[in-house]
């Protein structure tokens, strides 16, 4: 009896060996089976239908989309299918090879590898886990490198609308037209902000974010930068800018350095006043506010990209009872300046402030062709929404960036 | 030339990233990587910058025993401490950089962190004052969404949830949306300006 049992058990032990074998070789080998592996002596699942393929649309090459139709057993049916196998050849007589698996429900599969100009075919298999369906077949697919986002033609537009009125109302004022622009209280507060740092013989603190030169926000700080510095040192008040970054250092040292140059002021310009302080967030925020508090400015200039620290640094600007202006266009960081902050530049007011404060005619044409791009998105936005509400929904498609 | 060949860079690189967005094709899907690249080349050079101006200003200080040295003598070993750890037995998990990384510089990031409770709480206290209509309708927005938030909310009055969703996503969501268009427009606007060399200030010109 123990010798029966034992025997029982070698042979169902041989068995489920066995076919684990079968599996894993069908898995592995990856060739393309004439007919429906059934390992278990169950049916297998239906196959997938409708396969087609095409080139994936605007791209560099080397991608090909191939779509199908659900099995009748994926969702429904025996509810049995557990994924899809993707199988591809160069030739459709040839060997298939296994390139990749689609979830349940799925029914794309986007190829990544393909090799522009070559034609390929596609099997899918539905796979219930232990056996594949019947496979089914796409034509032949190629992929190739589109010369043209065709996704983002209304993007184009839009940016050739805008970059035409900048450019029409520089020439415009390029001839000396006069331009007026909307007054900036933030902007309008700079000079009374340096003026008040030095009636309190305190220094001015300039942050430009904590982000590198790549980013625009930390640009525009520079830029700002440029305008604060020349009038302390017209005033004669320290300035005093910590950096998160080596090349915001930089750049900030050059464009101070510069400033005191125009100011007639260049023994003034101290260049250790522009530091480096830390890469890291926080540390570059103790190290800020470890500043203020034993250098307790007048005036704190908050101007680029913030995240986290930006009340730390703020409140603690506050704390020491600076006047503090910020502008920053990360609308997170918002609240949190306005609440600490006697002036906040919300979002386009940071890109504005250079134009605003230079009064340069070319610069402050830029800014009204800018106020006339919002113009005109104002009333496509109103025409969109009017449209929509009347059931036109092919207005979302236009407006819709690929 | 010392300010037309930056001018000309930044025209040529500005230029090429528009492009990319629009050329799928290669070279230019491959550009803004390239360029991105050469950016952390650039930066990784200039931390060596960033060092020696951090190095120079607290060895200063404290050969010139000017106001608060001892805490430059603070920064200069830990600075020695960290770079002769990482140098000599490297950065990977169990040596003497990665435990001070972990136990060190990483609980101190995390108090910096933890201190904006307390700012928030001080800057709220000021700014949900109702002094103002405009401060009170802030006010009244900001209990109402706290408690929609929390499970207290939908105790007290089971609408509030909803209350507060509905804060969220039309008026708030509304005015970021007005602000994001607006930053959109100011960040082609500027990078239009620098593209085409009308505004040269970063380059610390005129």
């Amino acid at each position: 009896m123990l010798l029966l049992l034992l025997l029982l058990a070698i042979g169902v032990n041989s068995t489920t060996y066995i076919e684990s074998l079968n599996l894993t070789l069908v898995l592995q080998t990856s060739t393309f089976p004439e007919t429906p592996q059934m390992l278990h002596g169950t049916a297998p699942p239906a196959p997938p239908t409708d396969i087609t393929g095409q080139d994936r649309p605007n791209d560099a090459g080397g991608r090909t989309v191939v779509s199908w139709t659900k099995s009748a057993d994926d969702g429904q049916g025996k509810n049995s299918v557990q994924e899809y196998v993707v199988f591809r050849s160069t030739n459709i007589d040839g060997e298939f090879t296994e390139i990749g698996t689609a979830r349940k429900g799925v029914q794309e599969f986007v190829d990544i590898s393909t090799t522009d100009g070559v034609e390929y075919y596609y099997m899918i298999k539905a796979f219930d886990g232990e056996s594949f369906s019947e496979p089914v077949l796409s034509g032949a697919i190629t992929s190739s490198a589109q010369w043209f986002h065709v996704g983002r033609v209304n993007m184009l537009v839009a940016v050739l609308i805008l970059s035409f009125l900048i450019l029409w109302f520089i020439q415009r004022a390029k001839k000396g037209e006069e331009l007026y622009i909307r007054p900036i209280a933030g902007l309008e507060a700079v000079d009374d902000a340096v003026g008040r740092a030095t009636e309190m013989g305190r220094p001015i603190m300039y942050i430009p974010g904590i982000m590198d030169m790549d980013n625009i926000q930390t640009i525009a700080g520079v830029i700002i930068l440029s305008r604060v510095a020349r009038k302390a040192a017209e005033y004669e008040c320290p300035i005093l800018v910590p950096t998160c970054k080596s090349i915001v250092m930089s750049a900030a040292q050059e464009t101070v350095k510069e400033a005191y140059l125009d100011a007639g002021r260049p023994d003034s310009y101290d260049a250790d006043k522009i530091r480096y302080l830390t890469d890291d967030q926080f540390g570059y925020a103790a190290g800020v506010d470890g500043m203020m508090m034993r250098e307790k400015p007048g005036a704190v200039f908050f101007m680029g990209c913030f995240y986290a620290e930006s009340l730390i640094l703020a409140e603690t600007g506050h704390s020491v009872g600076a006047i503090q202006i910020a502008g920053t266009a990360q609308p997170s960081q918002l609240p949190f300046f306005v609440t600490a902050c006697d002036y906040t530049l919300i979002g386009e007011e940071l890109f504005a402030a250079s134009a605003y404060l230079s009064k340069q005619p070319l610069l402050l044409g830029s800014l009204k062709g800018q106020d006339w791009g919002k113009g005109l998105l104002i009333i496509i936005l109103i025409i969109g929404i009017i449209l929509v509400s009347f059931g036109f929904q092919q207005v979302v498609g236009w407006l819709t960036v690929g | 030339m010392r300010r037309q060949g930056p001018l000309i860079i930044t025209f040529i690189t500005g230029a090429v990233i528009i492009l990319q967005y629009f050329i799928p094709h290669r070279p230019f899907s491959d550009l803004q990587q390239l360029f991105n690249t050469w950016f952390l080349v650039i930066a990784v050079f200039a931390l060596i910058l960033g060092v020696g101006n951090l190095g120079k200003i607290h060895f200063e200080r404290v050969f010139r025993r000017r106001e608060n040295w001892p805490y430059s003598i603070v920064l200069i070993l830990g600075f020695i401490i960290m770079f002769g750890a990482g140098i000599i037995w490297g950065i990977q998990r169990g040596t003497p950089f990665y435990y001070i990384f972990w136990n060190v510089h990483i609980p101190m990031g995390s108090t910096m962190f933890a201190l904006l409770a307390f700012f928030v709480a001080s800057a709220s206290y000021r700014a949900f004052r109702a002094r103002t209509p405009e401060a009170t309708v802030l006010l009244i927005s900001a209990i109402v969404v706290m408690l929609s938030r929390v499970p207290l909310g939908n105790f007290i009055w089971k609408e509030l949830p909803l209350i507060g969703d509905w804060i969220m996503a039309y008026p708030n969501m509304a005015g970021q949306r007005a602000i994001w268009i607006g930053i959109a427009l100011g960040v082609v606007s500027t990078s239009l300006r620098i593209i085409l060399g009308i505004e040269r200030t970063y380059l610390a010109g005129k």
